[in-house]
């Protein structure tokens, strides 16, 4: 039996048919719709780099079936930046170093343009390193990662302040 | 004595804390890692694991599986892909015995016991479920205790046994003495990006997206193991998502994966699932360490006698090679590592980011601090009492050592004067248990053996190139900055290809010696370039360089110029321009030479300081300052460097208190064979750390004084952090991870 889905993806509405209803979202992007920016890491959500926002949402894209998410609105690591113009989440994890090896990076930046929105941890470090600790970095770039986070929230908060100025 | 190696090139890039230049790729999803590619008529393939230890299949419903819709191929030992050459022969560095269908013996859970291949994943999975393997099991054997030990013939990469002095004078020599038995757990390198391969055949050539540390060397394993000249290999391996260690050598899976797609005639990838990861791609091995300690009536060290019993599998050998961490680095007027195999139904240990010495620091920054209280000497005045001069039992000078300098700047930073030297004394305002513990940093400052080649195009700009293999350590751009100062070039005008095996072979990434072997390749392979334009200008009688004499000509920002008179001097581009447009190249390699190892101890080192504060009901700990200051020669690029010694800490953090693989001992299985249940640290457990990293030039040490980070930051780590918990409550825990429940039962 197929499925056909609607879903639009960093802007770009795709419809898809599926033979199969065990399809991952994040399958569905990696190996479907060829988008492989974000990652496989344990497929179980226990490690987080497969995180994207459905409808401004952070979620495991490992543990969504693809054929949920019908009618949804999916951002991925690769619509953050508008053309050459990088989220201000990207530049900062660039600026801390706020990775090594950049495998769990799209999902810790998804992750953390999700936890900005949120509006639960502002500033506050202590609240960014809870809010960031779904998402495993083996290679341990956590200082850098947090302090990405909290740059990235004060520049967007004082950019918010300058548009409504 | 080998002179000082003189250093001509005037450091410009290097030394700066330039952003990775793989960063924009990295944050925008672009960069691409093996099983991200997908060729033309793309099968998956899923690896099916055993559920047992040990024993052997009796059957699987083979039937069922090839039924299902989607699945393509069905392999097991009935009909298992056969390679060229032998999986059981050991025939280069980094073979090790892999599983690959030959027989329906089982001697390790999650060994391969057959490959399905299908046309999408979801059917792959399916087909392995379907599968179900009915067994006739045996008892395992997975703990130190369940098999005899065997005297090995190597541990990890060096010596089984090693002993400087008289040991048993030692021993009777000693006023005061420690005996005492720690065990370490098996751990799981646990790269975020799994073991993966896109496997691509054409004819008899062979092209595979794979993660690898030593990309160039691999050619020849699996042109070995396919039957092919290792020039038909190419590996593509831009960027590893994490190695650690484990992503050197073969492994059984992608050696499957790489023989389907031959058999079948398409494409095939293979990701390992996280569980998967438990078993076929190596570990750190479980040891139990036997550490004795004797002390003159002055507090000198008479003996450091170390011994680890070491976990290997049943058909091959990695000894962690634990009690090697004992040399060099406590002056002891006796020295003895040695080891103990002991052959066990789990996969076969590998190097896993400092193979030895994080689990053999750990054991022995914990004695030196039994050792120091059983003295009634703070645990850093005892250290300073047994500074090693000159190399423990060799009397070898070492090239550089500002350990001295590691101490005083990190027990400054962290306030360590004033400790009491009784445990469980200090308390925080909240009524938490606050204890304070050290331990030295030691790891070897090895070289490997590199080449590269550098060009100077005609514009100006330069490339250079060498299968280098950047996992998250920043070769792509610490080596480009080394490359540029070569070339007297900015950065931004150095293009660096690396990441292919068709590239000048960039030796591996491991032991803490890449940036030094191939930054020393590319440095060479620069100089080079640099040296064959200055002939070119010299002889160019139009040039203002001309009768100039080679050996005083320098690079600088694009110009040749005259060292001491910079005015004096032109253009890469117009000298090339002038002699016929024809781009410049130069060619280099880097190794150590052997009298200059034996001239030299050479050790990056450093000092842990850790401050741990614990419930005294809930006996909860919490690790809430760590300073690290290390000296480790030359720093190519302070912020990627710290960045890698952060991370070594933090696995030290992971060692003292997270990680740790539990077999269920019935089936001897992994129980917590996942991310959930294999606890790594995560944004939450990283509060309050610091690295200082202490200026230390090393003239013997290579070319660029550099000797390495990347795995430094775990020892001396582990046991600062275990001493901590001692301190804060008096309980002494002698198996890691330190457990709540073993601060309740009180050691």
């Amino acid at each position: 039996m197929s499925h056909s889905i609607s879903l639009t993806v960093n802007g770009a509405r795709h419809d898809v048919t599926l033979e199969d209803a065990r399809v991952t979202l994040l399958d569905l992007l990696r190996e479907r719709l060829q988008m492989p920016g974000t990652k496989k890491g344990c497929d179980r959500g226990q490690c987080g780099a497969c995180t994207v926002l459905v409808d401004g949402r952070r979620v495991n894209s490992c543990l969504t079936l693809a054929v949920t998410v019908d009618d949804s609105d999916i951002v991925t690591i690769e619509g953050l930046a508008e053309g050459d113009s990088l989220h201000p989440v990207q530049t900062a994890f660039i600026e801390h170093d706020g990775f090594q090896c950049g495998y769990c990076t799209p999902g810790q930046i998804m992750s953390a343009v999700g936890l900005i929105a949120e509006g639960h941890a502002g500033d506050d470090l202590e609240r960014i390193r809870e809010g960031m600790s779904g998402n495993i970095c083996r290679c341990s770039a956590y200082k850098g990662i947090a302090e990405a986070v909290q740059d990235a929230a004060r520049r967007m908060a004082a950019d918010e302040e300058r548009k409504s100025a | 004595m080998p002179d000082p190696i003189p250093m001509p090139t005037r450091f410009g890039s290097s030394g700066q804390p330039v952003t990775r230049r793989d960063g924009v790729a990295k944050v925008t999803g672009a960069a691409t890692f093996a099983a991200d590619n997908h060729p033309n008529g793309l099968l998956h393939a899923v690896y099916v694991p055993a559920t047992i230890a040990r024993g052997r299949v009796v059957s699987m419903d083979v039937a069922a599986a090839r039924a299902h819709p989607g699945v393509v191929e069905v392999y097991t030992p009935d009909n298992s892909l056969k390679l060229a050459g032998d999986p059981d022969a050991k025939p280069f560095m980094f073979a090790f015995r892999m599983h690959v269908l030959q027989t329906d013996r089982i001697a390790y859970a999650n060994q391969p016991i057959a490959l399905v291949v299908a046309e999408t994943i979801e059917a792959a999975n399916e087909g392995a479920r379907l599968l179900a393997p009915v067994y006739e099991a045996e008892t395992p054997r997975v703990t130190l205790d369940d098999a005899e030990g065997y005297k090995p013939e190597a541990a990890g990469f060096g010596a089984a046994e090693t002993v400087h002095g008289d040991v048993e004078a030692g021993h009777a020599a000693a006023a005061k003495s420690v005996d005492l038995t720690y065990e370490t757990p098996s751990q799981y390198h646990n790269a975020m990006e799994t073991h993966a391969v896109v496997a691509e055949w054409d004819g008899d050539r062979l092209t595979l997206d794979l993660p690898n540390q030593a990309i160039v060397m691999s050619k020849a394993a699996y042109g070995y193991y396919f039957g092919i000249p290792p020039q038909n290999v190419l590996i593509r391996s831009p960027y590893l998502g994490g190695g650690f260690g484990s992503k050197a050598m073969s492994h059984a899976p992608v050696m499957l994966a790489i023989a389907a797609a031959r058999a079948i005639g398409r494409p095939v990838k293979l990701m390992l699932r996280r569980d998967q990861m438990f078993g076929p791609v190596g570990h750190r091995g479980a040891t139990r360490q036997h550490i004795r300690i004797g002390i003159d009536g002055d507090a000198r060290m008479t003996v450091l006698d170390h011994h680890s019993l070491s976990a290997t599998s049943t058909f091959d050998d990695f000894i962690e090679p634990a009690a090697n961490a004992s040399q060099g680095l406590y002056d002891a007027g006796a020295l003895r590592s040695s080891h103990t195999g002991v052959r066990l139904d789990v996969g076969t240990p590998g190097p896993m980011r400092a193979p030895g010495e994080a689990s053999g620091s750990a054991v022995l920054e914990c004695a030196m601090d039994e050792m120091a209280e059983a003295a009634g000497m703070d645990p850093l005045e005892f250290r300073l009492k047994n500074y090693a001069e000159t190399e423990p039992g060799t009397g070898k000078p070492y090239s550089s050592k500002a350990l001295r300098e590691c101490y005083a700047q990190g027990a400054e930073h962290f306030g360590w004067a004033g400790r009491p030297l009784e445990a469980g004394t200090m308390r925080d305002e909240a009524g938490m248990l606050v204890g304070w513990g050290m331990g030295t940093a030691l790891f070897h400052a090895p070289m490997f053996a590199a080449e590269a080649r550098a060009t100077l195009r005609p514009d100006g700009t330069g490339l250079v190139e060498t299968g280098a293999a950047d996992m998250g350590q920043g070769a792509w751009t610490a080596l480009a900055q080394i490359a540029a100062d070569a070339l007297g070039l900015p950065l931004d005008k150095v293009e660096f290809r690396a990441g292919t095996s068709d590239l000048p072979d960039g030796g591996v990434a491991g032991g803490s010696g890449h940036t030094a072997t191939a930054g020393g390749a590319l440095h060479s392979a620069g100089m080079d370039a640099i040296a064959r334009l200055a002939e070119i200008a010299t002889a160019d009688p139009a040039s203002p360089l001309h009768g100039a004499g080679n050996a005083t000509i320098v690079a600088r920002d694009g110009r040749l110029v005259v060292e001491g008179d910079e005015e004096r001097g032109e253009d890469f581009a117009t000298i090339i321009a002038r002699a016929g447009g024809e781009a410049v190249v130069g060619t280099g390699g880097a190794s150590r030479p052997p009298e200059a190892g034996a001239a030299h101890a050479m050790y990056a080192h450093g000092a842990v300081f850790a401050e741990v504060k614990v419930d005294p009901e809930l006996y909860q700990m919490r690790v809430t300052r760590l300073v690290g200051a290390f000296a480790a020669g030359r720093i190519i690029n302070p912020k990627l460097a710290e960045s890698q010694l952060y991370g070594g800490m933090i696995w030290g953090l992971s060692f003292a208190l997270h990680e740790e693989a539990r077999h269920d001992r019935r089936t001897g299985r992994i129980v917590n064979g996942d991310l959930a249940g294999y606890h790594v640290p995560v944004n939450a457990d990283v509060t309050g750390f610091d690295v200082i990293t202490v200026h230390e030039d090393d003239p013997y040490v290579n070319a660029l004084g550099i000797k390495g980070v990347g795995e430094i930051g775990i020892t001396g780590t582990v046991g600062a952090i275990a001493n901590a918990i001692r301190h804060a409550t008096g309980t002494r825990v002698r198996r890691f991870p330190i457990r709540i429940e073993d601060l309740l039962a009180g050691g």
